[in-house]
């Protein structure tokens, strides 16, 4: 039983992860129907940036819950910055052009930036300063949840909230919604589309960063390639739940986290990657909406 | 065109990207000294790089979209050397020349990377036939590779059969798993598909590292043996020799049987299956039956391709096949020019040759690879050798009722 909550604890935890990049896979998928293969890099990108000005502000001596704040808000820009940058230089010359064109484009920027970092900074692991506090009321649960983790799943859940409420009652969200329906037609009522797009990948990217920043401080150390396999990874999320759907992804993460975890915990830790695939390819092969999403009819 | 506005749009984006690389740029942290290293130097390569790229970038895109219209007409400069005997024929016979007698002018060395790029070319025709002529993008094309690797080595390992032997086997069972692989994926669409021929790549690699009682895990297996000539034992050298002889007629092979693949049934219905799937199903061609040719052709090759390739470092383990490989053949193809022979051959050269001989540059091999995906996606999506597309040209007859059945077109 024990055991049973530390790995049912330890999947919400991965599987809150993997729901925030989902979300900017989702969201982006939802608008402009493009895998957006270098999500996971800008998450990478976000947990350097993070790890980086934290470890500048310790070493001249400041710490503490603070500076993971601010090195959180950082990044955040950061991330979103590159997000933007990224949908202008690869994605948007290709709007018009065959869908195979962008994802392509999506794969090359995401070796790109891989191979940025590791040439601008290391390929060595990188470890992160510790600066989460320690929760005296949390000590006898220590060993199935410790504070890094419960930090995990409450930004989770209050990011979660805050983006859906954008979506359901601002303006920006309104459109946002209009432009994923029908692009032409959002266009012709007055959307400015081309913003609208890259506010979705600003808030895609931050969120992912947010998921970068949670992660470096959770398991202490990171490099280049983390953002690889976590894109991946929320990928599967996404599908998982219904791509285009925002609970989907939510619902995507938990529900990899957890398949992650009791696969590791009851039946093999050697092969933990090879179930997310695992899982993946059946549910593209058996339920290719997700779980969450409605399958399109396609019109001709 | 106004230069000074030109000049300050620029001027921003020069700002911008120092903005965007200072922390990843300028600041680099020494973790175990607790030193920070500020790279202020790199800054201003950034500054001057990003403003002069910017200026270049914004020219490239008005000629481009200047460009579209009247390009409609002019044909290219590689189609009209194709057309033409007197030009390509004694350059074929030039290239026929320098391959024959390559292996007696270079070190063995040089042999070596040929062979390797040679390889990259078949394997480029491979992924050709799946991602160009049948527009499926398969992004774990290297798990083909691997199983035509790994046949050879286990065999050759538990019951010691040759290269020759093998090198069906290995080509059948790729096939095999090609078919296993596209069966259930058919009916995705091509981003999909891409993820999933992503995912069945990983899932092989991670097999092959995790089974130790099957594949030896990450440490691999040696002493594959080399391809037999005849039962005459070679020595080194002679084998090198011997395979570079061997991978260019297999790649004779390979362009005959993809030119002669292209224009038959199957490959004109993959051209119209990758153009639109709909209108290609009413014209009554099977989508199933043909993605699946697709699926196991490709896989084909890359199974051969594996078995040669362990034959020729007689050592095999899973880091050979990661998913970095499978993007260095995708941009094989892309840079050639999807669907074009020519095309993928002149890429496999340039992408393969070019890290071994400007080794100063050897660390931005893959971010290069990155770039170049991105940019030929915007400026020049049909590659550096576009294919030919067949087509049909009439022309007015005015004057002369003889020369009705004018062939020249």
């Amino acid at each position: 039983m024990e055991y049973f909550l530390e790995l049912l604890l330890g999947g919400l935890t991965r599987g809150s992860i993997y729901a925030l990049i989902a979300l900017g896979y989702t969201m982006v998928y939802g608008i402009i129907e493009l895998i957006n293969f270098a999500h996971g890099e800008i998450y990478m990108i976000g947990a350097f940036t993070a790890l980086i000005i934290a470890s500048v502000l310790t070493f001249h001596g400041f710490t503490g819950f603070s500076v993971l704040i601010l090195a959180s808000v950082v990044a955040v820009i950061y991330s979103a910055a590159y997000g933007y940058t990224v949908e202008k230089i690869a994605y948007k010359p290709l709007r018009q052009a065959p869908r195979l064109s962008p994802l392509i484009s999506a794969i090359g920027m995401s070796i790109f930036l891989q191979n940025y970092v590791l040439i601008a900074q290391t390929s060595d692991f990188l470890p992160f300063p510790n600066l989460i506090p320690e929760l005296p009321f949390l000590e006898e649960y220590s060993h199935i949840m410790g504070p890094a983790q419960l930090l995990i799943v409450i930004t989770t859940a209050v990011v979660t909230i805050i983006l859906t409420l954008f979506i359901k009652f601002t303006k920006t969200g309104k459109a946002m919604r209009a432009t994923a329906q029908d692009r032409n037609m959002a266009m012709l009522m007055g959307v400015n589309v081309n913003k609208i797009i890259s506010n979705t990948f600003i808030i895609g990217s931050a969120l992912a960063a947010i998921g970068g920043v949670l992660i470096a401080s959770h398991i202490g150390r990171i490099n280049f390639y983390i953002g690889f396999i976590a894109g991946i990874k929320a990928f599967t999320a996404a599908v998982l739940g219904g791509i285009g759907s925002i609970p989907g992804a939510v619902l995507g993460g938990l529900v990899l986290g957890w398949t992650e975890s009791f696969a590791t915990g009851y039946v093999s830790s050697d092969y933990e990657d090879v179930f997310a695939f695992l899982l993946l390819v059946l549910i593209l092969i058996f339920r290719p909406a997700g779980l969450l999403g409605r399958s399109a009819i396609q019109k001709v | 065109m106004n230069i000074f506005s030109e000049l300050k749009k620029s001027l921003i984006v020069a700002l911008w990207f120092v903005f965007l690389t200072f922390p990843i740029m300028v600041i680099r942290v020494n973790t175990i000294e607790k030193i920070i290293e500020w790279r202020w130097r790199n800054m201003l390569i950034i500054a001057i790089g990003s403003f002069l790229v910017s200026l270049l970038w914004r020219y490239l895109l008005t000629r481009k979209q200047t460009q579209t219209d009247s390009q409609l007409e002019k044909r290219p400069l590689s189609q009209l050397i194709f057309e033409e005997p007197k030009v390509y024929k004694p350059i074929l016979v030039l290239i026929g020349l320098f391959v024959v007698i390559f292996p007696f002018i270079f070190s063995s060395y040089q042999i070596n990377i040929m062979t390797t790029a040679l390889m990259y070319v078949m394997l480029g025709l491979g992924l050709n036939i799946v991602v160009g002529l049948a527009g499926l993008l398969d992004l774990g094309y290297v798990a083909f590779y691997a199983v035509g690797a790994y046949t050879y080595a286990l065999i050759n390992h538990h019951f010691g059969l040759g290269f020759w032997t093998i090198l069906p086997v290995g080509a059948l069972l790729a096939a095999f798993f090609g078919i296993l692989l596209g069966f259930p994926v058919l009916r995705l669409r091509g981003d999909y598909l891409a993820i999933v021929t992503l995912g069945f790549g990983e899932i092989i690699r991670l097999i092959l590292e995790n089974w130790n009682e099957f594949s030896f895990g990450p440490s691999g297996i040696a002493h594959i043996s080399r391809p037999g000539f005849m039962g005459i034992n070679l020595n080194l050298n002679e084998s090198i020799i011997y395979l570079y002889y061997l991978m260019i007629f297999f790649c004779l092979i390979t362009i005959f049987v993809i030119n002669r693949l292209q224009n038959s049934r199957i490959g004109r219905a993959w051209i119209a299956l990758r153009e639109d799937e709909v209108a290609c199903q009413a014209m009554g061609i099977d989508k199933t039956k043909t993605k699946l040719t697709a699926f196991a052709l490709g896989a084909t090759w890359a199974g051969m391709v594996g078995v040669i390739f362990a034959a020729k470092t007689t050592f095999v383990n899973p880091a050979s096949f990661t998913f970095l490989e499978s993007a260095m053949i995708l941009s094989i193809v892309v840079l050639g020019g999807m669907g074009s022979i020519v095309g993928v051959f002149i890429a496999a050269m340039i992408l393969i040759l070019t890290p071994e001989y400007l080794r100063a540059f050897s660390n931005y091999r893959m971010l290069l690879f990155g770039a170049v995906m991105v940019l030929m996606m915007v400026f020049r999506p049909q590659g550096i050798v576009p294919n030919v597309r067949r087509f049909y040209r009439f022309r007015r007859v005015t004057s002369n009722p003889g020369n009705l059945y004018d062939k020249s077109s």
